[in-house]
């Protein structure tokens, strides 16, 4: 290991470490503009530079490897002029409209302006002015500000493999934008404003609503994927102003996806701010006690058996807390008719490791091969899109996919469409079993496009036999993976929320709703169904927003959304989360988990617990894992068994689907989410017109 | 002065045929085999006792620099890239040797590209030199129609390709690295250093980047043995040198002189001296635009070589001597190289991207005394900012020719602000109101 | 757009004839990249019509299998590729100092006085657009200007004159003898 001294301090870093990074280890701050850990180096800034023996010349030090013996000084007068220089020359060009710049006040620029700049500028000509650039409905320009530290370019370029941001012109006429003027067409752009230094790109949703100090930080994690990405939301009052990503490594290191950052004003819009029950056909504003008598009162009714009379199905969004409050009051009225698996994905409750994504995200990074299975992780988990397009930019790493041809922004094998290949692999009668044969750390995501059909059971099944043959599980890595879209089901199968013994699953559910054999069905945010089967049955809808699933009821009872409550959400890799209150539910809403220990008061069937901390309590001894948070399954000291899963059987031809058709709405806040309407139209709607002519 | 016999560019002039028959008859070609029979080492220890340097500019020394390549092949090809994007104003020597002599660049590069162990040689043209590129295309499909260079080169059992790659005007792909990124199909924006290219250069691969003229004196150096050229010229400075000499002579010209021989000499001999004589001289820049100017008093004696020019505070560079007489606005003509830089940043790195243009626009300030005395040690201030702040050397090029004037031509400068301060009419980029009362009156 | 366009179709490639496109590939195998080969295909493009609009660009970009921005940006960024269009004598009048030395300057004013049109514009006829460079490298020639691909040496005021009237009674043969560079 390199010895290198540090303003006369000895250290010893990491041999292909940079002098800045070395720096960092050393305690010591290197102001930077283009530098970003997590982006290829440009060294384009020029404000790291730092003294270096014997060079008479300062030296950047983001791109000078660390050398044994090197001495370096960062707090010399050649420095600090370096410093001064740099930032002299970013502010000429650089309009001083800190008050009306969204970025003002956490602004890189005026920060270290202010530590490292002069107090006045000696820059009297004209400054030059850019003309703004359309990056579509997310990304607001003021290139004017652009410091041309190409961190965006970047970006788009290495991370979300969208080649189309670039820099245009040359010398003082240089401008950052996108080829003639369109939007950028990733799922991930709004990572560009976190990383834009200064206030050249912000958010154009939050344009002018908020100052950054006057926002309250709440530390919570996301739901409108599986994956679980860490977010802070940022507040004003009771009003969530911005979503922004939050770090952490194992998941989605400093990224988030648009969804996940720009669907916050769908949490403003239809909301369920009170109950509602249906009267003559129409739903009317009603109290809680209302709402909880017209429930109570049209069980009391069932004849006979109340069980076999009530359903329940959990939605996408729903959290643990209000899963297992759910299925307490099912196991009061002894109904086996309940589940989670909305698209009728067949999922195997019967192990865990079958419903999990076991290799975890960061896992990717160690993986030499990934099959695809009627997947696609760019729409269904843009951050382990990203995970998988890191670990195949590092070399070495062969991708193949079956199901339907899309772009992942990394190139893949394209083995074939459905089932048959993957019979032809298991037979070693496709090419590609050989690579698999000699790949080290091979894994398979399969998606929900191929369990949500009729062989769904069997296609489980098969991808087990694949991970059992290719030796994609052994005693310390597993690499069968299930990449789910919901985020609520990892921790349903967890919390067993699914048909007990004779009970129905969702398709059943809603059979027996349209039958008639189902009296009641109650409904926790399940709004991805088709309701028109539950027409004749009495609907219960508990949720945050108007959507499917409170049309069909016919009580509706107002819940809270993910940032409204503190809860508990497992991703797809089991990991165990936990979001926080950051506002209040809006009018009568309330958390779930107490708006069903009220209802089950009212139904006579109270509840074992008062408190959120009795409820958890219950959950652990549910099911374990939820005693410990923040782990992956992959790095549990109870290691998840690699029990049978599946049911082997025929699988039929056709091929796998393409399950998600619109990206930015695929739940109900999205789906009210002005901010997604303007995406889809700029992003979905002209696609669509494309197949359609063609089709 | 040099004897005809020591000329390596003897049809400088193109008075005789630029093919291969007469190159031939030049002595081009000739025994090209034997010299890579001798080996590697041999050329490049040969090149290294000459005392060769880089004629491109930076003086570097040619046989250290080839030596950097990989002895061994680690599976990745080999690159030679000659450096034609000749743009440096004032310059215009590889165009003669490129439209008169481009054997001599051929032969050159295949010695080169062999003692470097690269197979494949991209000679990055100028896009403007249409004529010159035309040229030497057909002087490389000749070459390879006589099995000079191509598959198995002068029966050497060396394969040895060369393309031609045209540039698109820009003076940054002059830098080797900018170079590089423009040969890759990139903006031409300069590399950081290291990695250095003799170790990731062209497409990741061992790459040494060299200057036309470098390349071209090669094989003479060669054929002739590194003591007859070390013989010319002095210590650490030897050879000979093409001297580009443009602007107030009577007649300007492009010539192959002794290294270290005396500017006076040179321009007088060879270009018709001075306009009005040798007292009516104000300055010279004598190495081409980046190269700080020298006033008359030190034209009178300096020597033109690397080291006699740097201890005046100037440079050699690519020895393009643009000399200006008495009448020469001097400060405009600085200026004006102000504004050549600010047109030819490549807007990678901030303090060139946003300083040249700042110096441009104070230096047209300056041109009509438009500022205060002050500004003159602010602009000298934001050279130094500048200088050594840049990923390449452009910034430092940049800084160079004002901190030379300021040097030299404070007191005119200084003349010029008093000048204006008299006349004034508006104020210089201040308010109306700042104006005191009674400079207005006063005027 | 202004330039008519060679094959007609009412989509898919409109700019680059197989012609074209066929030594673009031939230019493409001097390169272990296809990237390499983005400038010499403009220079073929622009060779043919005499600059290079969006939809070229993009058709490039197409022929090689590259990014838009990635031509793009090389189109904005190198001066000898021009983006908007250019008279069929495209005059390039070096201005720096070896030239300017040399009345480069008053030269340019006679160019300018004499075409009724500033640097930077296109004659109404559209026969001449005249454009300031930096150093063409011709500098013991000074003043210096090129004209498409050809440079003009020693200039002076009647010089220049002579040129120009030569150039306007050249016949409109439709070949584009030297295209705008």
């Amino acid at each position: 290991m390199p010895k290198i001294t540090i303003n006369h301090m000895e250290i010893e870093v990491d041999s292909g470490l940079t002098v800045l990074q070395a720096c960092e280890i050393a305690g010591i701050e290197i102001p930077r503009f283009c530098y970003h850990e997590r982006l290829s180096i440009s060294g384009n800034c020029r404000m790291c530079l730092v003294e270096m023996e014997p060079s008479p010349r300062p030296v950047a030090s983001c791109a000078m490897p660390v050398a044994d013996g090197m001495v370096v000084y960062t707090n010399t007068p050649m420095v600090k002029k370096a410093r001064k220089s740099a930032l002299e020359f970013l502010l000429i060009n650089h309009p001083l409209d800190c008050p009306i710049c969204d970025q003002g006040g956490e602004c890189d620029l005026q920060d270290i302006t202010m530590a490292y700049g002069a107090d006045q500028s000696r820059f009297q000509e004209n400054k030059r002015a850019v003309a703004e650039k359309d990056l579509g409905p997310l990304v607001a320009t003021a290139m004017t500000r652009c410091i041309h530290c190409t961190r965006c370019v970047r970006f788009s370029t290495e991370v979300a493999g969208v080649e189309e941001m670039g820099a245009t012109g040359r010398g003082e006429n240089t401008e950052v934008g996108t080829y003639v003027e369109m939007a950028v067409s990733s799922e991930m752009s709004g990572n560009m404003i976190d990383l834009c230094p200064v206030g050249a790109l912000t958010s154009k949703p939050y344009a002018f609503t908020a100052r950054a100090w006057e926002l309250r930080h709440t530390e919570t994690v996301d739901v409108l994927d599986a994956v679980g990405s860490n977010i802070r939301v940022d507040s004003r009052g009771n009003e969530v102003m911005r979503v922004l990503p939050r770090l952490n490594e194992d998941i989605n290191e400093e990224w988030i996806s648009d969804k996940t950052r720009f669907s916050y004003d769908g949490l403003k819009r239809q909301r369920l701010d009170r109950p509602y029950v249906r009267e003559d056909g129409r739903l009317r504003e009603a109290s809680w006690e209302e709402a909880f008598a017209a429930i109570a009162g049209r069980i009391a009714a069932i004849k006979g058996a109340k069980g076999q009379k009530i359903a329940a199905i959990a939605g996408d969004l729903a959290c643990c807390e209000s899963i297992q409050a759910l299925k307490d009051i099912m196991n009061a009225f002894k109904s086996p008719h309940m589940d989670c698996r909305q698209d009728g994905a067949m999922l195997d409750p019967a192990a865990r490791a079958g419903y999990l994504f076991n290799t975890s995200i960061s896992g990717i990074e160690h993986a030499d091969l990934c099959l695809l299975i009627g997947v696609n992780p760019r729409i269904e988990a843009p951050l382990i899109n990203a995970r998988l397009r890191k670990r195949f930019l590092m070399g070495s790493f062969s991708v193949a996919l079956v199901g339907a041809k899309v772009d992942l922004t990394y190139a893949y094998e394209y083995l074939g469409s459905g089932p048959r290949t993957l019979e032809q692999i298991l037979s070693r009668s496709h090419m590609f079993a050989e690579l698999m044969d000699a790949a080290n750390r091979p894994m398979l995501i399969l998606g929900q496009g191929a369990l949500a059909r009729a062989d769904g059971a069997a296609v489980l099944a098969a991808a087990r036999d694949l991970a059992d043959q290719f030796a994609m599980v052994s005693h310390d890595r597993n690499g069968f993976n299930v990449l789910h879209k919901a985020a609520a089901r990892v921790g349903a199968m967890d919390l067993g929320f699914v048909p007990g013994e004779g009970g129905r699953d969702v398709a059943g559910i809603l059979d027996g709703a349209a039958s008639g054999e189902l009296e009641v069905v109650y409904l926790l945010g399940a709004d991805e169904i088709d309701t028109t089967f539950l027409d004749p049955a009495f609907v219960i809808y508990q949720g945050h927003h108007g959507d499917a699933g409170a049309a069909a009821a016919d009580v509706v009872l107002p819940g809270a959304a993910y940032t409204e409550k503190d809860a508990t959400y497992v991703n797809t890799e089991g990991r165990v989360q936990q979001s926080r209150l950051a506002v209040h539910p809006p009018g009568q809403a309330r958390p779930d988990w107490m708006v069903l220990r009220a209802l089950s008061q009212a139904l006579g069937q109270k509840a074992g617990y008062d408190t959120l901390e009795e409820l958890r309590a219950q959950m652990i001894r549910s099911n374990a894992v939820f005693a410990e948070l923040d782990v992956a399954a992959a790095d549990r000291t109870a290691k998840t068994k690699w029990a049978a899963f599946g049911a082997p059987g025929k699988m039929n031809g056709s091929p796998f689907a393409d399950t998600v058709e619109n990206f930015y709405m695929t739940d109900p806040i999205g789906r009210a989410s002005e901010t997604m309407a303007r995406c889809t139209d700029t992003f979905i709607v002209p696609h669509l017109s494309i197949t359609g002519t063609d089709g | 002065m040099l004897h005809d016999a020591d000329r390596i560019f003897t049809n400088l002039y193109g008075l005789s045929d630029w093919r291969l028959r007469g190159a031939r008859k030049r002595g081009d070609w000739d025994g090209t085999k034997a010299i890579l029979e001798k080996g590697r080492d041999w050329i490049v220890e040969e090149i290294k006792e000459s005392g060769l340097r880089g004629r491109g500019g930076a003086g570097f020394p040619a046989g250290m620099k080839w030596s950097f390549m990989p002895k061994e092949s680690d599976g990745r090809p080999h690159y030679l890239v000659v450096n034609a994007d000749e743009g440096e104003p004032g310059t215009c020597k590889d165009r003669e040797i490129i439209r008169h002599d481009p054997h001599k660049l051929l032969e050159g590069a295949l010695l080169a590209g062999f003692a470097m162990g690269a197979n494949t040689a991209y000679i990055y043209i100028r896009g403007e030199f249409h004529a010159e590129a035309q040229r030497l295309q057909v002087a490389i499909d000749e070459a390879r129609k006589a099995g000079l260079i191509g598959g198995n080169a002068c029966k050497s059992g060396w394969d040895f390709e060369i393309y031609l790659h045209h540039g698109a005007g820009a003076y940054v792909c002059g830098e080797e690295t900018a170079l590089l990124e423009s040969l890759e199909g990139n903006k031409g924006q300069p590399r950081m250093k290291p990695p250095f290219p003799a170790n990731a250069g062209l497409y990741g691969c061992p790459t040494t980047v060299t200057n036309v003229e470098t390349v071209a004196v090669a094989p003479e150096i060669l054929r002739r043995g590194a003591d007859w050229f070390a013989s010319l010229g002095r210590p650490k400075n030897t050879g000979t040198k093409l001297f580009c000499i443009s602007g107030h002579v009577n007649l300007p010209c492009t010539v192959e002189e002794e290294m270290g021989v005396p500017l006076r000499e040179l321009i007088e001999k060879h270009a018709g001296g001075v306009r009005g004589g040798w007292d009516n001289l104000m300055a010279v820049i004598p190495g081409g635009c980046s190269t700080p100017l020298i006033p008359k008093s030190v034209c009178d004696n300096v020597l033109m070589d690397f080291d006699s020019l740097r201890e005046v505070q100037s440079g050699l560079g690519t020895a393009a001597v643009i000399v200006m007489d008495k009448s020469t606005d001097i400060v405009r003509a600085i200026a004006r190289f102000s504004k050549f830089y600010k047109h030819e940043s490549c807007g990678q790195c901030t303090p060139c991207r946003e300083g040249t243009g700042w110096l441009w626009r104070m230096m047209e300030k300056l041109v009509e005394g438009d500022a205060r005395i002050e500004d003159i040690d602010m602009i000298e201030e934001v050279t130094r900012q500048i200088e050594g702040h840049t990923i390449c050397a452009l910034g430092d090029a940049a800084a160079w020719p004002i901190q030379g004037l300021i040097r030299h031509f404070r007191p005119e400068l200084e003349r010029r602000i008093g000048i204006h301060d008299l006349t004034i009419t508006a104020p210089a980029g201040g308010y109306d109101e700042d104006i005191p009362e009674d400079i207005s009156e006063a005027v | 757009m202004t330039v008519e366009s060679e094959v007609s179709a009412e989509s898919g490639p409109r700019f680059l004839t197989k012609e074209m496109r066929k030594k673009i590939e031939e230019i493409t195998g001097r390169y272990p990249t296809r990237r390499s080969a983005i400038m010499p295909s403009l220079f073929l493009a622009q060779e043919e019509y005499g600059y290079l609009c969006d939809e070229v660009l993009l058709e490039v970009a197409e022929a090689l299998g590259v990014p838009e921005v990635w031509v793009y940006e090389i189109a904005t960024f190198y001066t000898m590729f021009n983006t908007t269009p250019v008279g069929r004598f495209h005059i390039k009048l070096c201005t720096n100092v070896s030239c300017l030395l040399l009345e480069a300057g008053s030269l340019l004013s006679h160019l300018e006085k004499r075409l009724g049109i500033a640097r930077g514009e296109t004659t109404g006829d559209g026969l001449f657009t005249l454009s300031v460079v930096e150093c063409l490298g011709s500098c013991d020639t000074a003043p210096v200007m090129q004209i498409n691909k050809t440079y003009y040496e020693t200039l002076s005021a009647e010089g220049i004159d002579q040129i120009l009237e030569e150039l306007k009674a050249r016949p409109a043969d439709g070949g584009r003898e030297g295209a705008p560079a």
